[in-house]
């Protein structure tokens, strides 16, 4: 073990999502709806990071995730680090992958498709895990992960 | 009974259209039946297109159903708020099919997502007008006697074109040579051009619009040049009379070029062209009847052995 203080304490149980680009944590805290949780939620935002200059980290306690829940993330931020904590140790890691489908998360940038125009969720397809395009299954517009916009920062 | 809406070529596999273009061929040898007698089709034109609709009523009226619907939306529950959903489901409740234009993009396939009854899209935005491909698909097989390795010259407006976009997507299952002709501000989009390359369809881009470009075409397919379209209407000045078709640019044509064009056509066919035998979009637009006959029968369950043993032909 190092010997180093943590800036976010420790949780006994939960899952701690680490190395957020610290511009993107907000939209993590939005995709997961973390302001609706009841456990405790520690937050470390804009932290000294070796690799990324700057870096966000988010301790749940008491909560794990499911794949499908954690994948979704890969849209705002392909390199996150999770961790599964139980009684203070990890017992496992996991990265992030985008799925193939994602229901519900990304607003589709077309003003005439008519998922902007109609209460319903979005629904898009994946095409290229690498380059990160996604199509629109309704209008078959094509988006790029980069210009994504989420339909729950929309809301909020 | 299968949900078995129509709403984008792009679902059906080559035999599907093939399928599809021999009960065509069954409605244009007798176009008058009592095949649908019982059905209530609805047509809800969330978008005004008189010609659209007024096929796909006479597809159905010879075909002996009943038609509902309305032509204009301004008469609809839309103007009062209602959701699209909403209206679909009501009509359901008394159509056995729908056949929807809508000026949304999307909108076709969310209704056939929604609705219990099949939805034939009648074009959504400028996403996809099915029954314009498929009609298209008749002509160019009717005209060349195959699908099957033709040379397509697409000319005009093909960045707004969603008539041209559904060609390609549903020509590449019959290994086509495209040429694009049109002014850079209206050029094929990438992303079309992508799909080109990813099916192995072979292009050419061309700006020159002449004689000799179209000399090697089995197909010349006319889109109009819209003023609307232009950020820059210098632009348009300068371009709009480069891709009109005269009578003296078929001289060294293929005999068995034909000249297609989806309606209505402002200026871009020279009037002098209707009569030469190369010409053939009024021909085209009566194909539509057959075409759209094809559509709504194969929606509602009804399979080209049920076409071939029809008794109920009107002769």
């Amino acid at each position: 073990m190092k010997s180093k203080e943590l800036l976010v304490a420790a949780i006994e149980n939960g899952t701690v999502i680490d190395h957020i680009p610290s511009q993107k944590l907000f939209a993590v805290v939005n995709l997961l709806h973390l302001d609706r949780m009841k456990t405790a939620v520690t937050i470390g935002f804009n932290l000294q990071s070796k690799g990324m200059g700057t870096k966000s980290i988010i301790k749940i306690a008491d909560k794990y995730f499911t794949n499908e829940e954690l994948n979704q993330l890969a849209v705002i931020c392909p390199n996150l680090t999770l961790c599964v904590i139980r009684d203070y140790e990890i017992v496992e890691k996991k990265t992030v992958t985008l799925p193939d489908e994602l229901r519900g998360i990304v607003k589709c940038t077309n003003p005439k498709c008519i998922t902007n125009n109609e209460p319903m969720n979005t629904i898009f397809h994946v095409r290229d895990s690498v380059r990160g395009t996604l199509s629109c299954h309704y209008c078959n517009k094509t988006i790029h992960l980069d210009e994504v916009k989420l339909v729950e920062e929309l809301k909020n | 009974m299968e949900k078995r809406s129509l709403v984008t070529i792009a679902d059906h596999s080559r035999e599907k259209i093939e399928y599809l273009i021999q009960m065509a061929q069954e409605f244009e040898k007798h176009p008058n039946r009592r095949l649908l007698e019982g059905k209530v089709v609805a047509t809800l034109f969330f978008e005004p297109s008189t010609r659209t609709r007024l096929s796909f009523e006479t597809a159905a009226n010879r075909l002996g159903a009943r038609v509902i619907g309305f032509a204009d939306p301004k008469v609809t529950s839309g103007t009062k708020g209602e959701t699209l959903k909403d209206t679909i489901m009501m009509v359901s409740n008394y159509a056995d099919l729908i056949v929807m234009r809508h000026y949304l993009e999307g909108a076709a396939r969310y209704a056939s997502e929604v609705a219990p009854v099949p939805i034939v899209n009648a074009g959504d935005g400028a996403n996809q007008h099915p029954s314009q491909t498929m009609l298209d698909l008749y002509s160019i097989y009717k005209t060349q006697g195959r699908l099957d390795n033709l040379d397509i010259f697409l000319v005009g407006d093909l960045k707004y074109g969603r008539t041209v976009h559904s060609m390609l997507t549903a020509m590449y299952h019959f290994n086509p040579t495209f040429h694009f002709i049109a002014p850079e501000e209206l050029a094929m989009p990438e992303m079309y051009k992508v799909f080109c390359r990813e099916h192995g369809i072979r292009y050419v881009e061309h700006t020159d619009f002449n004689a000799d470009v179209i000399s090697s075409a089995d197909i010349l397919y006319m889109t109009r040049v819209q003023r609307e379209r232009f950020t820059d209407l210098m632009e348009y000045e300068r371009v709009k009379d480069r891709y009109l078709l005269k009578l003296n640019m078929l001289g060294k044509a293929r005999e068995n070029m034909k000249i297609l064009h989806p309606l209505p056509r402002v200026n871009e066919i020279e009037y002098s062209i209707d009569e030469n035998p190369h010409a053939y979009y009024f021909e085209q637009a009566r194909n539509g009847l057959y075409a759209r006959q094809a559509l709504l029968c194969d929606a509602l369950g009804i399979t080209l052995e049920d076409i071939r043993n029809d008794k109920t032909i009107i002769e």
